[in-house]
């Protein structure tokens, strides 16, 4: 078997046997990334002849025993809206093409205190806004499966490369579904913790109370892996918990038995693709035939979920971005007399039109005479997920949906249409509005060889539950085993 | 929601964003199709309810009034478009 | 001053810099001045990424402000941002509190023109982070940002438009300067603008409603903002009888010319999208914690004033003036631990230290001379080292040249002549020199004892002492 197909636990059974070494490991992912980047684009900044140093570095550590982690050498692939000292950190726009960041984000310091190794910094949609990719302002990556379909996003160049297998793992960052779709269309794993579990500082805003980042992985078993690592309470970062440290590895049971698993009606409603319906209904006889207690149950929140996400995320987005202002970093416009002319053309130019398009909105949804109506509203409605979703646990361990709607689609066909583009994360987003963890795991893939993702949704901080759920599920179909990404153009 | 050429400017000019006329009936369009859509939360049965300020209910995360200065100055101002006397520069403000 | 028909209605919103160690969200030093953007870290200068994380003992300080001047303390508090664009506002929002304030409905007591007793009320006092400086480039034109003020945590504290005077105007923000200085969380620094205030004016007749205002922003010594309160009311009166309107604008003081001007509006700039503040949690502020904090508070003015009448017997002017002032009042107490002469020190601190303060145009907090050097002072008179005459030439050179009154004393020759045979000397030959007020004291007139001594005063230059001179005159003049 090829390494860069293995796992990221496959990689460190075999560092551990010494059937491999950590620099024959980042050199067959080096070479992999050369072979695949150039059809698959998921790269903004490539560090592969860093990464190549630093692996014969930690090698040499690891053999004087100067590190002693399990995590030692294992090269990740990094979203390029999480901050990277030293290193560019661009949020796939124009606006921050040159910025490089003066500090590392929590989650890097983690990453590097282990010895890892990075790879590169991954595209995504402009400032993690799109569920495509498309709104990248630095390049187009295309999902692995099929080469002109796109990878979903925000955190498409992190999924396609997991896909791909230029890297073994990624971070990705999830605000609305930007974690699970993107992973959902390209066949990976991807986790949304629970809001508060892992660090955002460092992390570019884009929505501060939906925000989150997590793991894009090959199997379920690696994202527990890095769960393990990401999480805990920081002090840098007001929002995240304090609250005791579980071990996500130990959690994977492989057994559902007696777990109680509800399927919300409404989100199998219109729009859903049937093919996508015909897997789900599969992969929900499998989790009976494994016995799981499987309910259908009404939750009719998402509809009111998804009006009120895109008012509270272009809200805080159009606050967060004021910060580019073109004058302690980042794009400056060249045409300017006056002050205004700094801020005006600075950001008119070095945002791109969908960022535009969603600080107009947040804009607009806080301005005067519009705040009780819209933004006050969506905080309540917000209230009113959280409890809806707070009854349906008192019966159920873990909630079964879609992950998209759709599968992967070709690149170019959707993105002229804003409202539509929202309307595909319905599935997705009530879970950052109720700040709960959601997995996306493959479940199968339609008549054209894409892959479909399931989404379970658990309790805050039952990361663990859904975890194991989707780790039963996982080694009961194989999906990694019977299907794989063809890079078909 | 009918959204107004001149709300729309107003709007951006808050933003600090140029719309050029021929976006103009674009973004309003876009503006006013997805506010139609954000209507629902007007419709949803909430009025008994608090609002959600952030995703958790924690409080009182306070931090220490100790003092840890910032070891890389210059990695803060080496983005800097424009700079002087260790500065950011800026066209004159007239106050 | 304004028309005797009209009525004028003063606010203050007072921003006072906390004197924490650190910022407000971050773990820069809080300092006037330094090098530019040396008290900068990703958070105050809004890196991408980067997240506020609030003070403790802001918070306190704040909460401390509040229970001084009788606000209620505000139990479920929050953050909310502030949207606005300016290069001195590196966010783009400032974090301020919106309609949770910390602390709400307070008031402070001051006298009015008559002498009277007035409450002046706190509609609220709420934290915020303070902007950077834009600094004008002399050289290569523009202007050039600092953002080591970024980030200091303030106090706002907002009256309500309870004052009708300028002289009351004064009167309430030296009262709320006095007891954040009491309470030690502000400097109170107004020439480094660690206090300021945005200042509400308008006029009506008496009877009618309120008239429209305008604002004059960031207002920094009491001089101008007596001189601006009494020009800007007098404009506005000029305006209604002259048949204009006035309108809601901000205003700008220039000093110099004694006007006000109204100011390049910043476009939009009272739509600032409050919303709360995401990246933070809420202020939860438990009765236990509410309570201990006042227990914290130190002895306020209004308490001491009642000690001073008590224990030092002192009129009740003299212990108000003392106590009006923080850096008085210790300077009263600390030199009266030490010389134990209560009438003495509120005397010395009233009269001479309160003249050339004034003369000097200095603020208490400005006394160079400790409390142990005026301490030493009285002593010295009460030893019969120096006069009060010496004595108050010493004070002088205290201002001047601060160091132990003992050494001024010896350096400037100015220890009191108390050698009988010296003075007695002297008294001989101011006797031989005035025959004429010899004469009459010896026909009766008791008080031309008063003119010999003066006089022997001058010859010895102040040194001799006085109640030597005296008791020697009446000696001698009897013989």
């Amino acid at each position: 078997m090829e390494i860069t197909e293995l796992t990221v636990h496959e990689l460190q059974e075999k560092l551990k046997s010494k059937e491999l070494t950590v620099s024959e490991i980042t050199r067959a992912y080096v070479d992999r990334i050369n072979e695949k980047e150039s059809d698959v684009n998921a790269f903004i900044t490539l560090l592969t002849d860093e990464a190549i140093e630093k692996s014969k570095e930690i090698e040499e550590k690891i053999n004087n025993g100067e590190i002693n982690s399990e995590l030692a050498g294992i090269p990740i692939g990094i979203k390029d809206n999480i901050c990277t000292k030293g290193i560019k950190t661009t949020c796939a726009s124009k606006m921050l093409e040159n910025f490089v960041s003066p500090y590392d984000a929590t989650v890097m310091n983690k990453i590097n205190s282990e010895g890892m190794i990075n790879l590169g910094k991954l595209n995504m949609d402009e400032f993690a806004m799109g569920s495509s990719t498309e709104h990248s302002a630095i390049a187009k990556t295309r999902n692995p499966w099929n080469l002109n379909t796109v990878p979903g996003g925000s955190s498409g160049g992190s999924a396609a490369a997991v896909a791909a297998n230029m890297v073994p793992w990624a971070l990705g960052s999830d605000t609305g579904g930007s974690i699970r779709q993107p992973a959902s269309l390209c066949g990976v794993v991807g986790l949304k913790p629970t809001y508060g579990l892992v660090s955002r500082y460092g992390l570019v805003a884009f929505a501060s109370s939906l925000d989150q980042i997590g793991p894009i992985t090959k199997d379920v078993k690696d994202s527990a892996i890095l769960l393990n690592l990401l999480v805990g309470h920081d002090e840098k970062d007001t929002t995240s918990l304090d609250i005791p440290k579980q071990d996500y590895v130990a959690s994977l049971k492989n057994d559902v038995k007696g777990l109680k698993i509800g399927v919300p009606k409404e989100f199998f409603a219109e729009g859903l693709n049937e093919e996508v319906r015909k897997s789900l209904e599969k992969a929900i006889e499998k989790y009976k035939e494994l016995g799981a207690e499987v309910e259908e149950f009404s939750l009719d929140i998402a509809k009111y979920s998804l009006a009120a996400y895109y008012i509270i995320a272009c809200a805080e987005a159009s606050s967060n971005l004021g910060r580019f202002d073109g004058i302690r970093y980042g794009y400056r416009t060249p045409n300017y007399e006056t002050l205004e002319d700094i801020f005006v053309n600075s950001r008119s130019e070095g945002f791109g039109a969908e960022v535009k398009r969603r600080i107009i909105l947040g804009t607009y949804v806080l301005s005067s005479g519009y705040y009780d109506a819209y933004y006050k509203k969506a905080q309540q409605v917000r209230t009113l997920v959280k409890k809806e979703f707070n009854k349906a646990f008192e019966k159920y361990d873990v909630i079964l949906t879609p992950t998209s709607p759709i599968v992967a689609f070709e690149a170019g066909t959707k993105s002229n249409n804003p409202l539509e583009m929202y309307l595909a994360d319905i599935c997705t987003v009530s879970v950052n509005v109720a700040g709960l963890p959601g997995i996306s795991i493959p479940c199968g893939v339609n008549s054209e060889g894409m892959p479909i993702g399931m989404q379970l949704i658990g309790k805050r901080f039952e990361e663990g539950k859904i975890l194991n759920a989707a780790y039963t599920f996982e080694q009961a179909v194989k999906f990694r085993k019977n299907f794989k990404p063809n890079f078909k153009k | 929601m009918q959204v107004s050429r001149e709300e729309l400017l107003h709007i951006a000019k808050l933003s600090n964003l140029k719309i050029n006329d021929e976006e103009i009936d674009n973004y309003r369009l876009n503006l006013e199709e997805i506010l139609n859509f954000a209507d629902i939360v007007k419709n949803a049965n909430v009025d008994e309810l608090d609002e959600t300020i952030g995703a958790n209910d924690n409080f009182n995360v306070f931090r220490e009034d100790v003092l840890k200065e910032f070891e890389d100055r210059e990695a803060l101002l080496a983005n800097a478009p424009e700079r002087e006397r260790d500065m950011f520069k800026v066209p004159k403000v007239i106050q | 001053m304004p028309r005797e028909d009209y009525e004028v209605v003063i606010g203050l919103e007072i921003h006072a810099e906390l004197k924490t160690k650190t910022k407000l969200f971050c773990s820069c030093k809080n300092e006037f001045g330094g090098e530019p953007n040396t008290h900068c870290c990703p958070v105050c200068m809004a890196m991408p990424g980067a997240l506020p994380v609030i003070n403790k003992t802001a918070v306190e300080y704040a909460v401390k402000a509040g229970l001084a001047t009788g606000c209620s303390i505000e139990k479920n508090s929050k953050n909310d941002r502030k949207n606005y664009f300016y290069p001195d506002n590196p966010r783009s929002y400032q974090i301020s509190q919106y309609d949770k304030p910390l602390c709400n409905n307070g008031f402070v007591e001051i006298e009015d023109e008559d002498g009277n007793k007035k409450k002046i009320g706190i509609l609220r006092i709420h934290i915020e982070d303070d902007a950077g400086k834009l600094n004008h480039n002399e050289f290569g034109g523009g202007s050039l940002v600092d953002l080591n003020r970024a980030g200091a945590p303030l106090i706002e504290i907002v009256s309500l438009p309870d004052m009708r005077s300028a002289v009351e105007a004064e009167r309430y923000m030296r009262k709320i300067k006095s007891i954040l200085e009491y309470i030690e969380v502000s400097d109170c620094k107004m020439q480094e603008g660690s206090l300021r205030a945005d200042v509400n004016v308008s006029v009506h007749k008496p009877g009618e409603p309120f008239g429209t205002r305008t604002e004059m922003k960031g207002m920094s010594s009491f001089r101008s903002i007596v001189r601006a309160i009494e020009y800007e009311a007098q404009r506005q009166i000029d305006v209604i009888e002259n048949g204009g309107n006035v309108y809601q604008t901000t205003i700008r003081w220039d000093e110099i010319s004694g006007k006000t001007f109204p100011m390049r509006e910043k476009e939009n700039a009272d739509d600032y999208r409050y919303f709360p503040e995401p990246d933070l949690a809420a202020i939860r502020l438990s009765d236990e914690y509410i309570e201990s904090v006042r227990a914290s508070l130190p002895e306020l003015p209004e308490s001491r004033r009642e000690r001073y009448l008590k224990e030092y017997n002192l009129t009740e002017k003299d212990a108000r003036l003392l106590t009006a002032s923080k850096y008085l009042s210790n300077l009263f107490e600390g030199a009266l631990e030490k010389c134990g002469n209560a009438k003495a020190c509120a005397n010395w601190i009233l009269s001479d230290i309160s003249r050339i303060l004034n003369e000097k145009e200095m603020e208490p907090d400005q006394i160079p001379f400790t409390a142990e050097e005026l301490a030493k002072t009285i002593e010295l008179i009460d030893k019969g080292t120096i006069s009060s005459a010496i004595a108050k030439k010493v004070i002088e050179e205290l201002f001047e040249n601060p160091q132990d009154p003992e050494v001024i004393i010896k350096e400037k020759g100015w220890i009191q002549i108390s050698d009988e045979g010296a003075i007695r000397e002297v008294v001989l030959k101011i006797i031989e020199a005035n025959p004429q007020s010899v004469a009459d004291y010896k026909g009766g007139k008791d008080r031309a004892i008063g003119f010999l001594v003066g006089q022997a005063m001058k010859e010895t230059k102040g040194k001799a002492n006085p109640g030597m001179l005296n008791k020697m005159f009446v000696e001698e003049l009897n013989k």
